[in-house]
């Protein structure tokens, strides 16, 4: 082996080792690693490149990084589940305290106080967006929120057959399908409406019965379109299923009555949007919440409120009966790491923005969108479904004037349709042909407050000059 | 100042109030830009009954206000940076800064997951190494990424797995697990529809050929090994194990959250190890965040590569592409393609290690435990004795006749300045103590921990009470779990705390309870 250098992380001088090895009472380390049979050991070394030194390593990954071009370079009109926000500056600062980010799960709730309460402040902000009673400390993502949810609501009523709505995110119902594969699946999928995009009333009750667990409906959905989520729940409860609300756009609460409000019974869903980088689709944050006498069927950590010896106000994790460290097979899921840091800084941005802030910024998200809907109207752009929407919605990227019909090698209208935009420096949106083979022609859009009044104009300009070509 | 308003004034200093507790209407820490199009009306675009009213209770703070809340409460906390922290099977080793740098490269975090795959080559690429580094590492010959945490990578281990002999035709529902093992292991077992049956240790705290040999059939898809085990010990049956688990046409999983013991030193593949998830957030340095975001990957053999979960990163010549099209794969686990942010600080910790920083890594994590077991035997009772890998298990024993407890030692160490090991667990050993020190932590830091240690077993003789009633340097005293569990609170509601009042009563009452 060539001389060491020493290795940053690993505070042993060959004089401490010689030491340790003496306290020990073996000669070397390689005679401490004995106790591993000997045809197990490895001969030579791991076929990995050697060390690099932090500034090297940081070079490299400056030079990996520049690999990628994002949404700081382009125009992006992508959302569909993970939402480019602005982000302010003092969350990073906030999760970037060390106490906070290297830290463990709170178990030792005497060192933990500051985790544990910023978790319970969480958990009463997703219950105030929410207009729940009790929310969990998080989960990993919305999609795996949802399969929990699902999980839940088939504990709850004891029943088994789950409804999915087909305009709930097509990688949440891939999800669910995964987590209940183990439990034999028992999912059926309900179709949206194609002039409004959203979930058909009668189609629901058509498939409801009385074995019926639960129906998972996203709001606003994949599409963008607000669901009528009390006429679901009316429909949902008649046969004593339970409704689940999956949002993965929370900003859309600052303006949209909650669910809890319209007889949900368990709200799932995704959180990036409260000050959570994009960071190519993970982590996110998971979240769930749902009314008082269900908490005890809920997954994941939950944190309470409680007294210390002396009376003061304290806070630990609680309900840990529920738990797979202490319930095994029988816990409420295997979820142990969820995504602490992330829901610190949920509870950061909520905090800052403030009650205020959550409305103007969710306004104005409204108005972005709106004004896209309609520069893109006015090059002759239509839109796919008439149901109101947030800050995304579904347009249609045909011509007007018709195109010969594409073949397999030519490609399709829609890429034509990114392509070009792609060219000119804007991300238009995600093409719907992969999850939605009926929507071959049609593209999700999504404007947020990142989306300047120069880049809508600038999609319609190009749009135009796509069409006038045409 | 009177005594009394004194005394108010140093509780306010000890808490914090909530975030709510310090809004005040019409005060903002952040504000949105002013709107540059048209301003929509919500009244105008959506009907009366979707629009929600006042959102009751929401915080109004300056920023300033809300820096210095979350400042205060981060300083009721302890860190790897703070502290030692000896949490067993946790690794909680010390996390390089620049992982954190990396990570946040705006051409890593700025990156949407359906930006067309042109623009994500850098981020694909680096997957694609690290899916590599990790099949290295481990033996095995693939990885999927996906997992979000040990037990998600874990799930889809598992599923594949359910999935793999209902492939074959013959279906298997039962897994077996050993007494020691991780609770998410039975947990994901049933989650993914198996019956659990558990093999017992040993009493030298291993498992035993013939005790798997017994359980081990054509219904049993698999067996779940810990190894090392959450004793710390090394299951050196294993490759006797494996060849029954395989005679019988099962599968071999490996929780491999206790990697840190191995890396370079020897190869789970090699072992006869089918599947095995990894814990980027324990052997790959990757930050804790009080309780995640983590990453789970699983390495796989050739046979179970079918039905690792979509999509897949595939190489074609010098680009990186998304691949979809699995027939047999078991689906998704979660949103997109995994927790990217965290494979970012892994990639950059493996970068930095390389192989032979790796192998130094496990090579100190052993001794360190090693180093730390043959002096703490002498003052607590050490239920194996035996060489152990990256942690050791003590126990209360010795302690108890005193009417002191693991949990007394344990919030009695943070007097001293430790944040304490992980505690009753395994199940196996009565009052355990699992001291997991990690390679990161010097012998001047592992010596002042031991002196901390027996003080305390000193003092567990000569004044208990110093230890039932400890902590004493923390803001907070003793936390009464029971009382949360008892009647919930789990939300601000803005009611006044109405505890002050019963609560002295009910911590007398506690104590008074402790005293008999």
């Amino acid at each position: 082996m060539k001389k060491s250098r020493g290795f940053p992380y690993i505070p042993h001088t060959e004089e401490d080792i010689r030491r340790m090895c003496r306290a020990v009472g073996v000669g070397s380390v390689d005679e401490l690693l004995d106790i591993f049979p000997a045809g197990l050991r490895l001969k030579g070394p791991l076929n990995l490149p050697d060390g690099l030194s932090e500034q090297e390593v940081k070079g490299l990954l400056e030079k990996i990084s520049a690999g990628n071009s994002t949404t700081a370079d382009y125009s992006s009109f992508l959302g569909a589940g993970a939402y480019n926000h602005y982000i302010p500056s003092a969350i990073d600062r906030i999760i970037s305290r060390s106490e906070f980010y290297t830290s463990y799960t709170p178990y030792q709730p005497e060192v933990s106080q500051g985790t544990l309460q910023a978790i319970f402040e969480y958990q009463t902000l997703i219950c105030q967006m929410t207009g729940m009673e009790v929310s969990n400390a998080s989960l990993y993502d919305g999609a795996s929120a949802t399969a929990e949810a699902v999980l839940m609501a088939r504990r709850i009523t004891a029943k088994k057959k789950v409804i999915l709505s087909s305009a709930l995110h097509p990688e949440y119902r891939q999800v669910a399908r995964t987590y209940l594969s183990g439990a034999g699946d028992g999912i059926e999928e309900v179709f949206y409406c194609t002039e409004k995009g959203t979930t058909l009333p009668e189609a629901v009750k058509a498939v409801m019965d009385n074995d019926t667990a639960c129906l998972v409906v996203q709001h606003p959905n994949f599409f963008g379109c607000c669901e009528d989520v009390a006429a679901l729940a009316d429909i949902v409860h008649e046969k004593k299923a339970l409704l689940i609300v999956t949002v993965t756009e929370p900003l859309s609460l600052g303006i949209l009555r909650p669910p809890g409000e319209t007889g949900c019974d368990i709200v799932a869903g995704e959180a990036q949007s409260f000050g959570i980088p994009l960071n190519y689709g993970g982590p996110h944050l998971g979240f769930m919440a749902t009314g008082g006498r269900n908490s005890r069927q809920m997954p994941g950590r939950i944190v309470g409120q409680t007294i210390d010896r002396k009376g003061a106000r304290s806070f630990c994790l609680t309900m840990a009966t529920r738990e797979q460290h202490i319930r095994r097979e029988k816990a409420t899921s295997n979820i142990c790491t969820n995504q602490g840091l992330n829901a610190l800084a949920c509870a950061v941005y909520l905090a800052l923005l403030g009650k205020g802030g959550l409305v103007e910024l969710a306004r104005l998200n409204l108005s972005k969108a709106h004004y896209l809907k309609e520069r893109l109207a006015a090059v002759g752009v239509k839109t796919a479904f008439s149901s109101p929407f947030f800050n995304e919605f579904v347009i249609e990227t045909e011509e007007p004037a018709k195109q010969p019909a594409s073949t397999a090698s030519q490609p399709s209208s829609t890429e034509r349709f990114l392509k070009t935009l792609l060219k000119k420096g804007i991300i238009g949106g995600l093409s719907l042909k992969r999850f939605y083979p009926s929507l071959d022609r049609h593209v999700l859009v999504t404007a947020t407050e990142m989306n300047s009044k120069e880049e809508i104009d600038g999609y319609a300009a190009v749009v135009a000059d796509v069409f006038l070509k045409a | 100042m009177g005594e009394k308003a004194e005394k108010t004034a140093i509780e306010r200093f000890k808490s914090e109030p909530l975030i709510f507790e310090r809004s005040s209407k019409g005060r903002a820490g952040v504000l949105p830009p002013a709107p540059d199009v048209p301003s929509v009306c919500p009244e105008d675009v959506l009907p009366a009954g979707f629009l929600r009213g006042d959102i009751e209770g929401f915080p109004e703070v300056s920023e300033g206000d809300c820096v210095r809340h979350y400042t205060r409460l981060s300083q009721m906390n302890i860190g790897v940076d703070s502290a030692m922290y000896p949490l067993g099977s946790c690794t909680m080793k010390y996390n390089p800064k620049v992982n954190e740098d990396t990570s946040r490269l705006s051409g890593f975090s700025a990156l949407h997951p359906y930006q067309p795959e042109e623009l994500c080559q850098g981020a694909l690429g680096l997957m694609h190494e690290l899916e590599g580094y990790l099949c290295e590492i481990s033996g095995m010959d693939a990885v999927t990424l996906q997992g979000a945490a040990g037990a998600q990578g874990e799930l889809c281990g598992l599923l594949m797995a359910g999935a793999y002999f209902r492939a074959k035709g013959r279906p298997r529902l039962k897994v077996l697990i050993p007494d020691t093992a991780h609770g998410t292991n039975p947990a994901s077992s049933s989650l993914a529809g198996f019956s659990v049956v558990r093999v017992a240790s040993g009493s030298d705290g291993v498992i035993h050929p013939e005790d798997v040999k017994k359980l081990m059939d054509r219904d049993t898809a698999a067996l779940l090994l810990t190894n090392p085990n959450t004793l710390g010990l090394f299951e050196e049956n294993i490759m006797e194990i494996a060849d029954i688990v395989h005679s019988k046409g099962g599968l071999l999983y490996c929780d491999g959250a206790n990697m840190n013991a191995l890396m370079g030193i020897m190869k789970l593949g090699d072992m006869g190890v089918d599947l095995v998830q990894m814990n980027l957030h324990k052997t790959f340095s990757t930050p804790h965040g009080g309780g995640g975001p983590g990453s789970g990957p699983l390495g796989v053999k050739k046979a179970l590569v079918p039905y690792l979960p979509v999509p897949r990163i595939r190489k074609k010549g010098r680009r990186f592409a998304l691949d979809f099209n699995k027939k047999k794969s078991i689906g998704r686990l979660k949103a997109f393609y995994g927790h990217f942010s965290i494979m970012v600080r892994a990639y950059t910790y493996i970068r930095l290690m390389g192989y032979r920083g790796l192998r130094r890594a496990s090579e100190m994590a052993v001794l360190n435990a090693n180093y730390m077991k043959e002096r703490l035997k002498k003052s607590y009772h050490l239920p194996f004795d035996r060489t152990c890998m990256h942690e050791c298990v003590l126990s209360d024993r010795l302690q108890t006749p005193k009417g002191v407890t693991t949990l007394d030692i344990a919030k009695r160490l943070i007097d001293y300045g430790f944040h304490p090991p992980t505690i009753y667990f395994p199940f196996l050993v009565q009052g355990a103590m699992m001291i997991e020190p990690t390679e990161t932590e010097g012998v001047e830091t592992l010596d002042d921990f031991m002196e901390a240690m027996e003080a305390i077993a000193k003092e567990a003789e000569e004044n208990p009470r110093l230890l039932k009633d400890a902590p004493h340097t923390t803001r907070i005293s003793r936390v009464d779990e029971t009382w949360a569990a008892r009647e919930p609170v789990l939300r601000w509601t803005g009611e006044k705390l109405k505890i002050h009042s019963g609560c002295s009563k009910s911590s007398r009452c506690k104590a008074s309870r402790s005293e008999e």
